[in-house]
């Protein structure tokens, strides 16, 4: 019986522990695996599908998969890889993303991701769904048009802060965030900056008011490196700038739209 | 001040009380606080979260994703018309467009005076039996022009459904085949009689022997889930009865309940002792709430005769007790880790496998969860044996199969036969004429062309969970498979991106084609989602949604190519369709309201 602790993702041998599960002992031997709903911070969720990989030969999500002994996972294959663009594609066409007028802008996993995939241009038809704002609280604002459903921030508030302030309604392609409140906004929740689920939107939903552009697009975490170098950075609440990057290159949504 | 949610306390907590104030009955205490006022109050809401200690964002998420529970007010009246491809072919929609016209209501919509609402909804298993709707939840059959009238009539009167002609709720078994389950009458207790004679370890073994695979579609050993339940350790073990039944086309658990629910039960009770389960549950999908009644008489009387309770049949060590669930309205709650997910009172999303529920099922203790029919047959092995039932139908499919016959054909019904039959017996035996095509085990399964009929109803060759839905030559095949993307995409239950998105896309691409905007292009697509969809997909739904376009592509062609007028890609933007809007709010149709349409 062989007794490897390991496996081996594109050829390069992972070593794992109890409990660790495929993406979780990648990302601590610095190996990077596309994901979006995954946070080393949180339980894995297994939603996004971003983080597919071939785990001997079949499919399976690498965030919720746990390793076996010498198992063979693929992941950087063009076949892999054009799976999960059609994936970005989806959860771009599925909301209103309009990266150049986003303050994450720079700091956002999903646009970081197409970028990082060669994601080119939407390729559905846009579903342009009707998602009002919600800029109730005073310190917060909820522009669920970019919400991808990862539900870190439902997570992070009911594991962490013990609040409950967000949580999934709805089915299928209606499903959407809703807040812990009877007249459905924000500020009539407990909600506070301070909390965990405050910072860990992958995308441009759950946004800090008065610090808007505080960091110009441009200079932003994913403009000074690829998401693969550092996929979680302290990005999310952006302190100061940083060097000037090059020029932004062109939006990956505005692109034969 | 009064608080607001004291008016509410009046009819909740006696709800409240019968369930324990167990949040773990969430669905069920909002199924039933739902019949106050058609929707759930949100003040009421206010009064659940604080008995409950739930937040109130879990109660509105778990209500969002059931499609029979309303947060706003959706009328008295509830009318929802079933609209499987069946139901289409028998006029659906031309009912339902008249008992809107009669009473002034748009589909969708709620009537101006919160009368009433008119809908679709997916297939309700009266497919033998259709068209049919649901009012308030109850069943009305055949449906016909006159009783479409006669219903707006009652509405108008707001006469209370309960006093509606007894005949509008007339649901027929419609047995046309009777084989070994269908056509034997076990006394109730026979099986747990014989059980007890030879021991739960022989009655195992005997399941094992008689080869009994599941028959709720995926086929797994009975026997093997029943040992690997029973030797998974746990505080507690549980036996779930999937009775949810949503695969449009499939309506034999719904006969299987309604005359043979002593013989399920025992099935359930029979699976209790073998695995050293105290607690059972029988999911029930909302479409069959009519039945409830009927069903919570059944325990009651199998109590009295000492077959479930305390000490069922004098052993002392040996209790059992089976509660009802309902549904409300979500195919997906088929799936056994989502109908656990409901069964624990939250919204039906499937959980991450493994683990599966044999080891980590009902709050996470090991669980059995089988289908009706598959219950049912235990009792009939236990009383005759495990080689007398291996010697039924194949060498891989043992026993018979109850096949629920629909579409086109003279005598619509069950057929039970052993399995191993071909569908061209089936065929001539359910009076079908001028056959086109056959669509095996509803839109998840798959659809067959006639120069396929010599194949054979089995897990080897055409496996199924029931459902034989017959198109004839008039039928357009282009149109049955758009009805199934439509139902895929309605009951997608949202938790991952390539079946949340890729059902909505699937079905766009549908409906353009339909609007004659297709070409060759549309084509390579939905290959290309159906690579996507089955390789990525968190469940069985996603799998299989793309199989009802890619087996019509396959092999009806012809239906598609009629609606290519297009060589090149052409997009799906429709300008004058788009115009359709301002045309009703101008209530102008003339030419001049309309530009040139090349296609039509
Ligand atoms: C989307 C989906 C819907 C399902 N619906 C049902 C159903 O309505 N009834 C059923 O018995 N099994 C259904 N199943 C299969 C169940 O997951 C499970 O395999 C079955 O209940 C096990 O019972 P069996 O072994 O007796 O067949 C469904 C599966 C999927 C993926
Ligand atoms: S708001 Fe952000 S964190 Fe929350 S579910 Fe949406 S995308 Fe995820
Ligand atoms: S495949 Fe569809 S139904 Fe299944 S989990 Fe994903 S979204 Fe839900
Ligand atoms: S990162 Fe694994 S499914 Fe989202």
């Amino acid at each position: 019986m062989s007794q490897s602790n390991t496996f081996t993702l594109d050829g390069k041998t992972i070593p794992y522990s109890e409990g660790q599960t495929i993406i979780q002992a990648a990302m601590a031997a610095g190996e990077y695996i596309p994901h979006l709903c995954f946070n080393p911070e949180f339980k894995p969720h297994g939603s996004c599908k971003l983080c597919t990989v071939k785990a001997n030969g079949r499919q399976t999500a690498s965030c919720t998969q746990h390793p076996a002994p010498d198992m063979v996972v693929e992941s950087d294959t063009k076949e892999i890889n054009d799976e999960r663009r059609t994936l970005l594609q989806m959860l771009f066409v599925e909301g209103n993303h309009f990266c150049p007028s986003c303050e994450k802008s720079g700091n956002c996993q999903l646009q970081a991701t197409a970028y990082q995939l060669n994601m080119m241009s939407p390729h559905f038809d846009q579903f342009f769904p009707d998602r009002p704002l919600d800029a109730s609280h005073p310190d917060y604002l909820l522009d669920f048009n970019r919400c991808i459903l990862c539900s870190l921030c439902v997570r992070a508030s009911r594991d962490v802060d013990g609040k409950n302030v967000f949580a999934l309604s709805g089915r299928g392609i209606k499903s959407h965030l809703i807040v812990n409140a009877k007249s459905g906004r924000l500020a009539d929740t407990n909600f506070s900056g301070d909390d965990k689920a405050a910072h860990v939107c992958p995308v441009g939903v759950i946004l800090k008011k008065r610090v808007g552009f505080a960091i110009p697009i441009g200079s932003r975490s994913f403009d000074e490196q690829p998401i693969s170098a550092t996929p979680h950075p302290q990005g999310a609440c952006p302190v100061g700038p940083r060097s000037n990057a090059a020029t932004l290159p062109p939006h990956p949504t505005v692109k034969d739209a | 001040m009064l608080n607001q949610a004291d008016t509410h306390a009046g009819y909740l907590d006696p709800i409240l009380i019968r369930h324990r104030h167990n949040a773990n009955d969430l669905l069920q205490i909002l199924i039933a606080a739902q019949d106050h006022y058609g929707y759930i109050h949100s003040d009421a809401i206010d009064h659940l979260s604080g008995q409950l200690g739930l937040p109130r964002s879990k109660i509105e998420g778990v209500s969002g994703f059931y499609s029979f529970l309303h947060l706003q007010a959706s009328g008295e009246y509830r009318v929802l018309f079933s609209d499987n491809i069946t139901d289409r072919m028998l006029g659906n929609m031309d009912l339902m467009q008249s008992l809107c016209s009669q009473l002034w209501v748009e589909p969708g919509k709620v009537s101006e005076d919160g009368l009433l609402s008119i809908n679709t909804t997916s297939c309700t298993g009266l497919c033998d039996q259709g068209p049919a709707l649901l009012v308030n939840n109850i069943a009305i059959n055949r449906l016909t022009q006159e009783r479409v009238n006669a219903i707006g009539e009652l509405i108008r009167e707001r006469l209370p459904v309960s006093a509606w002609p007894a005949m509008f709720f007339a649901i027929e078994d419609n047995i046309r085949r009777r084989d070994v389950l269908l056509g034997s009458h076990p006394k109730p207790g026979s099986a747990l009689a014989a059980l007890l004679q030879q021991g739960a370890a022989e009655t195992l073994q005997q399941i094992k022997i008689s080869k009994l695979r599941g028959r709720g579609g995926a086929g797994f050993s009975t026997g093997s889930k029943w040992e690997l339940c029973r030797d998974a350790p746990g505080e507690q073990h549980y036996v779930v009865c999937n009775a949810d039944e949503g695969e449009p086309g499939t309506f034999k658990d719904r006969v299987l309940l309604n005359s043979y629910a002593d013989r399920v039960f025992e099935g359930m009770t029979l699976c209790a002792r073998i695995i050293g389960a105290t607690r059972g549950f029988l999911y029930l999908r909302g479409e069959y709430r009519y039945l409830l009644e009927h069903l919570q008489a059944v325990l009651q009387h199998r109590r009295q005769q000492n077959l479930l309770g305390d000490a069922i049949l004098g052993q002392a060590d040996f209790n059992f007790d089976i509660e009802i669930h309902l549904g409300a309205g979500a195919y997906i709650c088929g799936e056994e880790s989502a109908l656990i997910e409901s069964l624990e009172g939250k919204r039906g999303t499937p959980r991450n496998r493994p683990p599966f529920p044999v080891t980590h099922g009902y709050l996470n203790q090991p669980t059995v969860v089988n289908n009706v029919e598959t219950f049912a047959a235990t009792c009939l092995i236990c009383l005759q044996g495990g080689a007398w039932y291996a010697g039924i139908g194949t060498e891989t499919s043992s026993g018979t199969k109850i096949l629920s016959v629909s579409g086109d054909c003279e005598r619509p019904g069950l057929y039970e036969y052993p399995f191993g039959v071909t569908v061209s017996q089936v065929l001539s035996d359910c009076g079908a004429k001028d056959t086109q095509a056959v669509q095996i085990s509803g839109p998840s399964g798959v659809c067959i062309a006639p120069d396929e009929f010599n194949r054979r109803i089995a897990f080897e060759d055409l496996p199924t969970a029931g459902a034989f839905m017959v198109f004839d030559r008039s039928r357009d095949m282009f149109e049955v498979a758009r009805n199934f993307v439509h139902f895929f995409k309605h009951e997608s239950c949202g938790f991952c991106t390539p079946c949340r998105v890729g059902t909505s896309l699937l079905s766009n691409m549908m409906d353009k084609l339909s609007h004659g905007h297709g070409s060759p292009y549309d084509f390579a697509e939905i290959e290309k989602l159906n690579v996507l969809l089955q390789s990525t997909s968190h469940c069985g739904l996603g799998h299989s949604a793309c199989n009802p376009v890619l087996d019509t592509i396959a092999r009806f062609r012809p239906a598609y190519d009629k609606r290519l007028a297009h060589k090149e890609f052409v997009p799906a933007f429709d300008l004058d369709r788009a115009l359709s809007q301002a045309r009703q709010m101008t209530g102008r149709d003339d030419t001049g309201a309309h530009l040139e349409r090349s296609h039509e």
